[in-house]
C-alpha cells in the first residue's frame, strides 16, 4: 500500500457515544416474538443441519452412482472418481452425526397411547382436518419417522462399509458385496420416502422450518401442534 | 468410438445403442487343458505385450506363480492335484483369466458409462481411463476375474488382446503357446476344433471330456475343453450365471422403480399441497379457548 503513507490523516472522530448498558434480558434482532417458545437448541439445529447437508451429497452421489441417467450428477464433485471416493466418508460423517443427534432425542420418541390415536386421525389430519392431540415433543408420525430413520442409517452405515473399496471391501465374500448393494439400494430409497416426507412435512405445517432454522415456535403452533409439550414448558414459567 | 477399430455392441451405464450397424465375427480363445504343459509361456507372452510387470511374489509350495491374477498378471496357470477315479492322480493345469461372457457381469453391475465395452467380435474390455474404482465389478463377475490396480484404484482384467485382434493378430498367449493348447479364431471354428478334440480325447478313454462354454452367461469367447469333464475340477461354476442379486441390483425394473419411487414423492407432494395447502395454526382465526 504505496499511498498509505500519504493519506491525509483525518482527525480522530469525537468520541464515540457509550453503548447502551446491557439489560438483563437479551433482545433478539430477529423477528422473534418476545413471548416465542424454544423448541430446538442452537446444537441441535447445527446437527440437524450438518445431517442434511451430508444427505444431500449422499443422495445426489449415490443417485449418479445407482442411475446412469443421472450419471451428471458427478460433474458436481469434479470427477466422477473423486464422487466416488467421497461418498463413503461422508456416509460415515453422516452415521456420526445422525446418531450423536438421534441419541439425543431417543426417550422424546418413545410411543405412548396418544400415538394410537393420532395415526387412527392420520389420513384426517392430512387432508385438512384438526391434528389429534398430541402429548409429547414429537407426534406419532415423527417418531415413526425418527425409528425408521435409525433402522435406514444403521442399514447403509453396514452395507457401505461392506462394499468400501479399497479398504472394506478385498476382505469381504463376494456375496456378502452383492447382499450389501443390493439392501444399499432399496434402503436407500426408503430413505429417500422418509426424508420426502419430512421435508414435505415441515413445509406443509407452517411454521415448522422457522422451529428448525431459528429455534423458535409461537405460542399457537406450540398450543396447535404439541399442547402436551407447550403445557409442559410453560408450567415452569412464572404467571404473568 | 465410431472411430475405434473395434465396434461396440454393449456399452456400461448406457441406456441407448452405440454404433452398431457393423457386425463383425464372434471370435475366441480355445483353451485344451489337455495339451496344457504348464510353461507360462502365456503368462510371460501376456505380461510382455501387455506391458505389464507384477511384482516378485512369494513362493506357496505349488507351481503357481503368482499366485492369483492381479492387476499386472491378467492370466495365471493354476495347478490342481485330483485324485480322479480310474485315472489315478492327475495334474490339472487352468489358465485362468476373464472368459469374455457373451452376458458380461461386469458391464453389468459397472456404474461408469463406457468403463466397460463389449466389442461385437465378442471381447470384453475394460476402459481403465472411465473407470471409478468402485468394486462393482468384481460383484458382478460369476469367475471373480477383475482386479484392482494398488496405487491407480483402477480394474483391470485381460484385454484378449483386443488391440492385436482389431489389426488382424492373434491374442500374444495364443502366439507364444508352444504345445498348440490355445487357439484362436472364430468362436464357430473353436467349437468345432473343441468338439474334434473330445473324439479323440474319448477315444484314449476320457469318456467325460467336454467343452466348458457355460450357456448362463450366453456362452464365452474364452471355450476350455475339460479332459475330466467336471468344470468343479478345475475350479469353475458348474452353472455360471450372473448373480440374480446382481440382476435384481442392476435390471431395468429396479432403476425404473427407484425413479418411480423418486418421483412419486414430489408429484404427492405438488398435489397435496394443491389440495390441502399449509396447516398454520398462527394465520387462522383463534377459536374460543384461546
Amino acid at each position: 500500500m504505496s499511498n498509505e503513507t500519504q493519506r491525509t490523516i483525518t482527525p480522530a472522530p469525537p468520541a464515540a457515544v457509550p453503548p447502551p448498558a446491557r439489560g438483563p434480558r437479551h433482545e433478539f434482532a430477529t423477528t422473534r416474538p418476545p413471548d416465542a417458545v424454544q423448541r430446538y437448541s442452537t446444537g441441535e439445529r447445527l446437527t440437524h443441519w450438518a445431517v442434511a447437508l451430508a444427505y444431500v451429497v449422499l443422495f445426489l452421489s449415490g443417485l449418479a452412482m445407482f442411475h446412469p441417467f443421472f450419471y451428471w450428477v458427478a460433474a458436481l464433485f469434479g470427477t466422477p472418481t473423486f464422487m466416488r471416493i467421497l461418498h463413503p466418508f461422508i456416509g460415515v460423517a453422516f452415521s456420526v452425526l445422525f446418531f450423536a443427534y438421534a441419541a439425543r432425542l431417543w426417550r422424546e420418541n418413545l410411543l405412548d397411547p396418544a400415538d394410537r390415536r393420532w395415526l387412527r386421525n392420520m389420513f384426517a389430519y392430512i387432508n385438512g382436518r384438526d391434528e389429534a392431540r398430541v402429548e409429547g415433543k414429537y407426534n406419532a408420525g415423527q417418531k415413526a419417522m425418527y425409528w425408521s430413520m435409525i433402522v435406514m442409517v444403521l442399514g447403509l452405515l453396514v452395507t457401505g462399509l461392506l462394499v468400501w473399496r479399497p479398504y472394506i471391501a478385498p476382505a469381504i465374500p463376494l456375496l456378502g458385496r452383492r447382499v450389501a448393494v443390493v439392501i444399499h439400494v432399496i434402503f436407500a430409497f426408503i430413505m429417500f420416502v422418509g426424508i420426502g416426507i419430512h421435508i414435505y412435512a415441515a413445509v406443509w405445517t407452517r411454521g415448522s422450518m422457522r422451529a428448525m432454522t431459528q429455534g423458535w415456535v409461537s405460542r399457537r403452533w406450540a398450543r396447535y401442534h404439541h399442547p402436551g409439550w407447550y403445557e409442559k414448558i410453560t408450567r415452569k414459567e412464572p404467571v404473568r | 468410438m465410431a472411430l475405434e477399430s473395434l465396434d461396440i455392441r454393449r456399452r456400461s451405464a448406457s441406456q441407448t445403442s452405440p454404433p452398431d450397424v457393423r457386425k463383425h465375427t464372434e471370435v475366441a480363445k480355445l483353451i485344451d487343458i489337455s495339451r496344457c504343459i504348464g510353461c507360462k509361456a502365456c503368462q510371460v507372452a501376456c505380461m510382455e505385450w501387455n506391458d505389464v510387470r507384477d511384482d516378485v511374489g512369494v513362493l506357496d509350495g505349488t507351481y503357481n506363480n503368482p499366485i492369483d491374477l492381479t492387476d499386472r498378471s491378467w492370466t495365471v496357470m493354476r495347478f490342481y492335484e485330483e485324485e480322479i477315479a480310474d485315472k489315478g492322480l492327475q495334474w490339472l493345469i487352468v489358465k485362468d483369466g476373464c472368459l469374455h461372457c457373451a452376458d458380461p457381469g461386469c458391464l453389468k453391475a459397472c456404474p461408469a458409462p463406457g468403463a466397460i465395452v463389449q466389442y461385437s467380435n465378442g471381447i470384453v474390455d475394460f476402459k481403465q481411463d472411465n473407470c471409478i474404482g468402485c468394486g462393482y465389478c468384481q460383484t458382478g463377475c460369476p469367475f471373480n476375474i477383475p482386479r484392482y490396480g494398488v496405487t491407480d484404484g483402477k480394474a483391470y482384467k485381460c484385454t484378449l488382446c483386443s488391440d492385436r485382434v482389431a489389426v488382424g493378430l492373434e491374442p500374444a498367449c495364443i502366439k507364444t503357446c508352444p504345445t498348440q493348447a490355445l487357439s484362436f479364431g472364430t468362436k464357430e471354428d473353436m467349437i468345432d476344433i473343441a468338439n474334434a478334440r473330445l473324439v479323440d480325447l474319448k477315444e484314449r478313454g476320457f469318456d467325460k471330456a467336454a467343452v466348458y462354454d457355460p450357456s448362463g452367461v450366453g456362452g464365452t469367447h474364452v471355450v476350455y475343453v475339460m479332459p475330466h469333464g467336471d468344470p468343479a475340477l478345475y475350479r469353475m461354476p458348474r452353472e455360471a450365471s450372473i448373480s440374480p442379486l446382481v440382476g435384481l441390483w442392476r435390471s431395468g425394473f429396479a432403476r425404473t422403480l427407484g425413479v418411480l419411487t423418486m418421483v412419486s414423492v414430489v408429484v404427492a407432494g405438488f398435489f397435496h399441497w394443491m389440495k390441502v395447502g399449509p396447516v398454520d395454526p398462527d394465520a387462522r382465526p383463534p377459536r374460543e379457548e384461546e
